[in-house]
């Protein structure tokens, strides 16, 4: 039970942090379908911040190095997707192209500089960053689930998650951001600068992604930067459209694709009343069956919802003005 | 005869008090189509050069010159091999078959509206079951082997046909954006098909080298016919699937713009809800047009797979096809003209062949040609801009200017834009008008 808590957890939080990513972008009115490329570059130049302080031996290390790398991340995907922004947003482009390309590029930038400035096919974390990064803290209680073996990450993004929610449904800047996206003459008339904030909601975007590609490849992805992500930005954006927009409804999304997600991969494992006994192995399923479960679930829930999904108004179209 | 020989004539000539078309050929919107996809390739390949530049100069390991004779070595594409040329040029051809498939999947979907970025899952079924389907049915004779060959392509079709109309049945009639059934129905399809094979082991390679690939259908005498291509093209996995693949574009392009279920399909695209209110069925054309991208993606992958040599590489379910995700840029790059997709498709492919040659011969890698192709889908996305400065209309894009006006000139200048369309060449003097009004 701890284990599975433990394990839902490292799969769902790059989930959460980077469909509200998605969020951010899409609720200004900026369709971000570039979150797989804001991921692989935000982890990529993460990498290389902890790769380089690692060499030189005498910096910071252990946490402290995670959470630079966190920054460096969060800033690196920021200004990645200002060029999403410049696109979509001064020159009028097709937003769906531009972050088709940011996609391609993420991906091409990362392997080209990897290979040709450290010679290597994947930039690897020297040996025991991922390890450093974890928490050990033992209760000997169910607390366990939560203290250890999990990252720091894990609960500043949680943290992060409720504070961006409360600001985006709570404040005026949010109000603000929303109707960029829903109406953006409505807001333009009242004297809000549309551009600027979907410049604003795109940098967010681009900031959470990038922290949520770096904290891909820290805890899920054995900490190596390879010009991939498996496709978890597609998925955070399938949990974006999943949850309706909404950061509660991207919440329970993560959570329930995190679980049915961990229980596929950990299903010859998982004993749930601690009975020596692995339930569901004794199914004699094969794996490829637990792997569906997760997409197969979205499908059918989206299939039960859909009726009352609505995605932001004015999303994908340029505002002239 | 007589037709082609009038429209030889008006190329050079006046005919029927209209200007030589040779002369009037830059105003048409297809020609400045045509440009400005040419100014987005040559900016992106410039600025591919100019990163390979600063590479060269900031690290020691780039000898001096790598980032000049790169350039060259890409623009080559698989011309720049030192190797044998016709190898190399013969599987460009052979692998661009795939990509022009998906591509146009990607394209049909967008004339609708719809985004596709199931390709790879379409993929994925229709090399499935193509692959089940050449090598279950024992061949015994060679005509019986072209027959098989040909009920794989169709079963291969109609696999990705099926898997394409989810999302499109659920879009049409669930109202579930057609983004996120794609992504699912994805890594369903990448599941269901290591499943599949890791059941069957009939299909499967049983070589120790050659772990989580499929039998090659060669091997059950189920090949598409190559017609003498591997003799021109020698060693090279090159067939006529090419040649289908750009006859199939063809077909595409003619139901697309001349036929009364093309324009609907671009109807529901352009507007659904017009659409809908002048009687059309658009719930019918949005399955039916993922049904069409999906048997598209799914004849792509059966095509490449049932060439006889190439395996599968079954073993999938972390990893999606990158064929059907590169169909995305050469729809985009082909600004979604079928006629086009196959340009694209070949462009695409071309320039990765220069990639690897580069890596080949110098400093740099392939992702320098990943890098090129993604720039230039960047500026793809303002072709339309490109188009408005090649038409001579710049003055519309300068944004502060604009703001300075008053809403009232806003309007007139709206309806100076519509009668730029008609007469594209007062645009000068209308830019003189503005400024008075100014």
């Amino acid at each position: 039970m701890i284990f599975l808590v433990q394990q839902t957890m490292i799969f769902a939080i790059p989930l959460l942090i980077v469909a509200l990513a998605g969020v951010f972008a899409e609720r200004s009115g900026i369709i971000n379908i570039a979150l797989d490329g804001i991921m692989i570059f935000g982890s990529f130049i993460g990498a290389v911040v902890v790769y380089n302080i690692q060499m030189a031996q005498n910096g910071p290390s252990g946490q402290v190095l995670y959470l630079i790398a966190l920054l460096a991340s969060a800033l690196a995907g920021g200004i990645f997707a200002l060029l999403l922004g410049f696109s979509a947003i001064t020159l009028k482009a097709d937003q769906t192209i531009g972050g088709t390309a940011l996609n391609l590029l993420a991906p091409a930038i990362s392997l080209l500089l990897i290979k040709v400035v450290y010679g290597q096919n994947a930039l690897r974390m020297p040996t025991g960053t991922v390890k450093e990064y974890m928490l050990h803290i033992k209760t000997g209680t169910f607390l366990d689930a939560f203290t250890d073996m999990s990252y720091i990450s894990t609960y500043i993004m949680i943290v992060l998650f409720i504070i961006l929610s409360i600001v985006l449904y709570k404040t005026k800047f949010g109000l603000r951001l929303r109707a960029c996206g829903e109406h953006p003459q409505a807001a333009a008339s009242v004297g809000i600068n549309v551009r600027k904030m979907r410049y604003i909601g795109t940098f967010l975007s681009g900031c959470l992604g990038g922290m949520g590609g770096y904290i891909y490849i820290a805890t899920v992805s054995a900490g190596t930067a390879q010009g991939t992500v498996a496709g978890m930005g597609f998925l955070a954006l399938a949990i974006m459209i999943f949850g309706n927009w909404k950061p509660v409804g991207i919440a329970i999304g993560s959570l329930l694709f995190g679980l049915l997600k961990c229980i596929g991969s950990s299903y010859r494992a998982i004993d749930i009343n601690n009975d020596g006994i692995a339930g569901l192995a004794n199914l004699n399923l094969p794996s490829y069956f637990y792997n569906i479960i997760p997409y197969l679930a979205v499908l059918i829930v989206l299939a039960f919802t859909s009726k009352n999904s609505r995605a932001p108004k004015a999303e994908g179209i340029p505002y002239d003005g | 005869m007589n037709k082609f020989l009038k429209f030889f004539k008006s190329l050079f000539c006046s005919v029927d008090n209209k200007e030589p078309k040779l002369l009037t050929a830059y105003k048409k919107e297809s020609t400045k189509s045509i440009l400005s996809s040419i100014i987005c390739i040559a900016t992106g390949v410039l600025i591919g050069f100019f990163i390979m530049l600063i590479l060269e100069i900031t690290s020691d390991d780039i000898p001096t010159g790598d980032a000049v004779n790169g350039f060259f070595i890409l623009l080559g594409g698989p011309f720049a091999s030192k190797s044998d040329v016709m190898f190399i040029l013969g599987d460009m051809l052979f692998q661009t078959t795939p990509l022009l498939l998906t591509g146009l999947a990607v394209a049909v979907a967008f004339k609708t509206g719809l985004f596709n970025i199931g390709a790879p899952g379409q993929y994925l079924m229709g090399a499935m079951v193509a692959i089940i389907v050449a090598l279950g049915i024992p061949v015994k004779s060679e005509v019986a082997g072209f027959f098989v060959w040909l009920l794989a392509l169709i079963c291969g079709m109609i696999a990705g046909a099926l898997w394409g109309a989810i999302p499109g049945a659920f879009k049409a009639l669930l109202g579930v954006n057609e983004v996120i059934v794609c992504i699912m129905t994805n890594w369903i399809a990448a599941n269901v098909v290591s499943w599949v094979f890791s059941v069957n082991k009939q299909f499967v390679n049983g070589a120790q080298s050659k772990s989580g690939y499929t039998i090659p259908t060669i091997q059950n005498g189920v090949a598409t016919p190559k017609l003498g291509l591997d003799q021109i093209f020698k060693g090279s996995y090159m067939d006529i699937g090419l040649f289908i693949a750009i006859a199939i574009a063809i077909v595409i392009y003619v139901i697309l713009n001349k036929t009364t279920f093309g324009f609907e399909l671009r109807a529901c695209g352009h507007n659904k809800h017009a659409a809908k209110y002048a009687g059309m069925n658009e719930k019918r054309n949005i399955i039916l047009s993922m049904a069409i991208a999906g048997a598209l993606a799914g004849c792509g992958a059966a095509l490449y797979f049932l060439n006889g040599k190439v395996e599968l590489y079954w073993n999938t379910y972390q990893t999606l096809p990158a064929d059907g995700f590169n169909g995305i840029p050469v729809a985009l790059l082909a600004s979604n003209n079928p006629i086009g997709v196959i340009f694209g498709s070949l462009f695409l492919r071309y320039i990765e062949k220069g990639g690897f040659n580069l890596a080949g011969y110098t400093m740099f890698n392939e992702y320098v040609s990943d890098l090129i192709i993604a720039i230039i889908i960047y500026f793809a996305g303002f072709s339309k801009l490109i188009k408005d400065i090649l038409s001579g209309r710049k003055s519309n894009k300068k944004g502060s200017m604009l703001k300075k006006l008053s809403s009232l000139f806003k309007k007139k200048g709206k309806k100076q834009e519509q009668d730029d369309l008609n007469q594209q060449n007062n645009s000068q003097n209308q830019v003189g008008d503005r400024e008075v009004v100014e």
